[in-house]
């Protein structure tokens, strides 16, 4: 080729791409900010170390897992673009994209992955939602500092294939990687940075957003990053999360239209958001149980009369429409309704009963355990200091009162009472609350196993109860393991160590500019499905 | 004087240690910990978590490393917000909140004693008992009851202001926030002078000052105001060491970035550094603050020598 020729082809090509320039500089739109209201300053931005459901919030938005939850809660791939599961359950090989890159340019890798599950497992992390993870082979091994990271049962077969091994068949274990401890760290960053690898100069993050900004009680900043896969069909460029802890003063920036969503609302004023701003204010149901503990060491509570005559004179009805008021769900079994791999849980049959006819059978209940007029039972409700526990408590109070019940309340500050719960402290009746880690029934009906020190506030002991979750712990077929783990929660609800009161709703105010924000299960809404109407 | 202020700092130096041993063993009787959340973790994995933070060790051990590593300068590290040390955290949350309080000091102070030397002056009539029936309603309306009657008016309805949030620190995202932590000091400095400035202005030196025949205009401004800024001052100096570290209710309602909530949070959190770190931060100021009252003393009252 002549030198002329080149010479005149390199101009064209200089004007051509000029005339691009031009042209994109033309089609470049505003930036498109969304700004979100999120509950609570974030305790850290290292996924191995968080454990709350704001930080869950923005960590979503920043990294992304082999797996994520799609815009209606379900699931979908992540960094992995498929996987293959061996037919005994202990096998998962996923497939890492090709195109999977951090926002520093570097390919996503299976050794991210690795490095990321050992990390989080390793005791020094001091991760406090390690335990998500210990289906995998030797996890909980390692986490006691019994063996070394390295022995986890988790290998890099080459760049983009990772291979996870399991201690026993999981079949919620996809369910599992979707929290946020099983998102990954840019391994490089944390071996130059260590723990400071999360300031924001140094995060390097996988997912549709990059950190951008820190400061701390006043907002999260993050941008777009360029890399990730997805970017063509990610509408919004810049995210802003505030801690909203005051939810009024939430409402009000809302009003004032400063920020677009906020996943909670002042309860003292739902009524007041369903008349002013109803197609604004979304309740929907969440994975979560409100309940009462009953501690089954007291000698009154040891009957299991005494624990049915209880729940039954609860008037659930009552309490979530003229106490909660924001749309929550009686709940007559433990598991919500809808929970992943499972069918209609375990529904008590006094549901359908009317509150005469159960105050009736209560009454008669207690009476045959020994109790009356002349023999109250005197009980003592504890909950964690709130309005709203309090006004619970004082209406179940009221409701056992006819069955000749005398109630005593006692209220702490959060610590002290979970902390009392956990050190095994005598209690007979107390309040908790529990929000699904992850959908499935198991998830809920651990919560009771005799072995379970942390959540067994009940100090329930029942060998049937634990073989039966045993059993479905080793069973691979999920509508087999379905029907065990009904039958385990038909016995929970025989014998009753925690009585129901409601599911959770998660309440959210949403923008009518924000499309894409769907009402799901989790409350899980990653920002890249968000659309902005500008 | 500057020997005196030496001599008194260091005279603090008992008292704050034994601020710190008194708070570090109360909030350990406290029950619960930085770790017992709502979902109880598994024992091995608290085990983890204990031994980072050498909670395994026993009490005085525990102490002894805290005190070992304070008077290297570390606060240690925060048990809760665990990407930061104590020593960040305040020191992201201090200056703004230094802000915040020193600009409402300064409006407290100005338009209180304006306010307040004006009502003396036209004592017992129409304008001063409007004055202080003004400052009476600052006084009893609390701050989370005003601070959003502000969000609501001025942000919501007129949409002059942003409600809250922080904005990069932009003005208009401060005026709210220092309008509401200023009003009930507005409202106490103004009273307050009003009763010094009445008590001032019948004294002799006063009457000698108009006896000369010296123009009012410098009767108050020169003689009797210096005189009648003296209560305020003592008020002011407890009041400013709290202002500047910060309000728990204003930083809350508006999203401020300031410390004030750090040491309610530490608390409920039972996030111990944090709590010693805001402990000490506040006991400090408490003592500087105190300092400075007695040295402004010695400026406007000639009766008050430092030996």
């Amino acid at each position: 080729m002549k030198y002329e020729t080149l010479h005149r082809m390199w101009r064209l090509g200089a004007i051509a791409v000029g005339a691009s320039m031009t042209l994109s500089a033309f089609a470049v739109q505003a930036e498109v900010v969304f700004h979100r209201g999120n509950t609570g300053e974030p305790e850290t931005l290292d996924p191995h170390r968080t454990s709350t459901t704001y930080e869950a919030h923005i960590l979503h938005d920043l990294l992304e897992g082999l797996v994520v939850h799609a815009a209606d809660g379900s699931l979908a791939p992540g960094a992995a673009e498929s996987w293959e599961i061996s037919e005994d359950g202990l096998q998962y090989v996923f497939k890492i994209r090709d195109d999977a890159r951090w926002s520093n340019g570097d390919p996503v890798t299976a050794e991210d992955f690795a490095f990321s599950l050992q990390r989080i497992l390793t005791p020094d992390t001091g991760a406090k939602y390690a335990n998500i993870l210990y289906p995998i082979r030797d996890a909980e091994k390692i986490n006691n500092g019994e063996v070394p990271a390295d022995q986890l049962g988790v290998a890099a077969l080459d760049e983009k294939t990772l291979q996870i091994t399991l201690e026993a068949p999981t079949p919620f274990f996809l369910e599992l990687l979707t929290h946020q401890t099983g998102l990954p760290v840019h391994k490089g960053q944390v071996e130059a940075h260590g723990d400071d690898f999360v300031q924001p100069e140094n995060y390097v993050s996988n997912g549709a957003y990059k950190l951008e900004e820190v400061v701390p009680q006043a907002h999260i900043k993050s941008v777009r990053n360029e890399f990730h896969w997805d970017k063509d069909n990610i509408q919004v460029d810049t995210v802003f999360y505030y801690p909203t802890e005051d939810r009024a003063a939430a409402l009000r920036r809302f009003q004032a239209g400063e920020i677009h969503v906020n996943n909670d609302v002042p309860q003292d004023q739902v009524r007041w958001m369903r008349e002013n701003i109803a197609d604004e204010f979304k309740a929907s149901p969440r994975l979560g149980t409100y309940y009462y503990a009953l501690d089954m060491r007291d000698p009154d509570l040891a009957d299991a009369r005494v624990r049915q005559a209880l729940s039954m004179a609860i008037d659930r009805e009552f309490l979530v429409e003229e106490i909660t008021g924001a749309g929550q769900v009686p709940a007559y079994s433990f598991v919500p309704p809808g929970t992943n791999n499972y069918d209609e849980p375990a529904i008590a049959d006094y549901a359908k009963l009317s509150m005469i006819d159960r105050e009736e059978e209560a009454i008669a209940l207690l009476t045959d355990a020994g109790f009356g007029p002349d023999n109250p039972l005197e009980l003592e409700i504890r909950y964690n200091t709130s309005e709203n526990h309090k006004q619970v408590a004082l209406a179940i109070a009221d409701m056992w009162a006819p069955l000749g019940v005398e109630v005593k309340l006692l209220n702490t500050d959060v610590a002290t009472h979970y902390g009392y719960l956990r050190d095994k402290g005598e209690f007979q009746v107390a309040r908790a609350g529990w929000i699904g880690d992850y959908n499935d029934p198991q998830n809920f009906l651990f919560m009771v196993e005799s072995d379970n020190a942390g959540f067994n506030y009940a100090n329930y002991n029942s060998a049937e109860y634990d073989a039966l979750m045993d059993q479905a712990a080793a069973t691979i077929d999920l509508d087999e393991r379905a029907k065990i783990l009904r039958q385990a929660e038909e016995l929970f609800m025989a014998d009753l160590p925690f009585i129901p009161i409601y599911h959770y709703v998660n309440l959210e105010l949403v923008s009518e500019k924000v499309e894409g924000w769907e009402q799901n299960l989790q409350g899980r809404h990653l920002t890249r499905y968000v659309k902005l109407e500008q | 004087m500057l020997a005196y202020a030496v001599r008194r700092l260091f005279g603090a130096i008992p008292t704050i240690f034994v601020i710190i041993a008194i708070s570090f063993f109360m909030i350990r009787l406290a029950p619960g910990g930085p770790f017992s959340l709502e979902r109880p973790l598994p024992a091995n994995i608290m085990r983890n978590l204990e031994a980072i933070y050498h909670l395994d060790k026993p009490l005085m051990v525990q102490f002894w490393i805290y005190l070992q590593n304070l008077v290297q300068g570390n606060l240690g590290p925060s048990m809760v917000y665990r990407d930061l040390s104590v020593a960040e955290i305040i020191g992201s949350g201090l200056p703004v909140s230094i802000q915040f309080g020193g600009a409402a000091i300064l409006l407290a102070l100005v338009v209180g004693g304006v306010l307040g030397s004006y009502a003396a002056l036209k004592q017992n009539q129409m304008s001063d008992y409007s004055v202080m029936a003004i400052a009476m309603v600052g006084i009893t309306i609390p701050n989370f009851v005003m601070a959003p009657l502000l969000q609501l008016i001025l942000g919501v309805e007129l949409g002059w202001l942003p409600v809250g949030g922080w904005g990069e620190g932009a003005f208009r995202n401060k005026v709210l926030p220092v309008i509401a932590l200023a009003l009930p000091q507005v409202a106490v400095v103004a009273r307050l002078t009003r009763g010094s400035m009445i008590e001032v202005l019948r004294t002799n030196p006063i009457r000698t000052a108009r006896a000369k025949g010296l123009p009012e205009r410098i009767v108050i401004g020169r003689h009797a105001l210096r005189a009648a800024l003296l209560p305020v001052v003592s008020y002011l100096g407890p009041a400013a060491a709290a202002l500047l570290t910060g309000s728990v209710v204003i930083e809350t309602i508006f999203g401020v970035p300031g410390v004030g909530r750090l040491f309610v949070q530490g608390a409920l959190n039972r996030d111990y550094t944090l709590v010693m770190g805001t402990v000490i931060l506040i006991a400090c100021f408490i003592v500087i603050f105190n300092l400075l009252v007695d040295l402004i003393y010695g400026v406007l009252d000639p009766k008050v020598r430092y030996d």
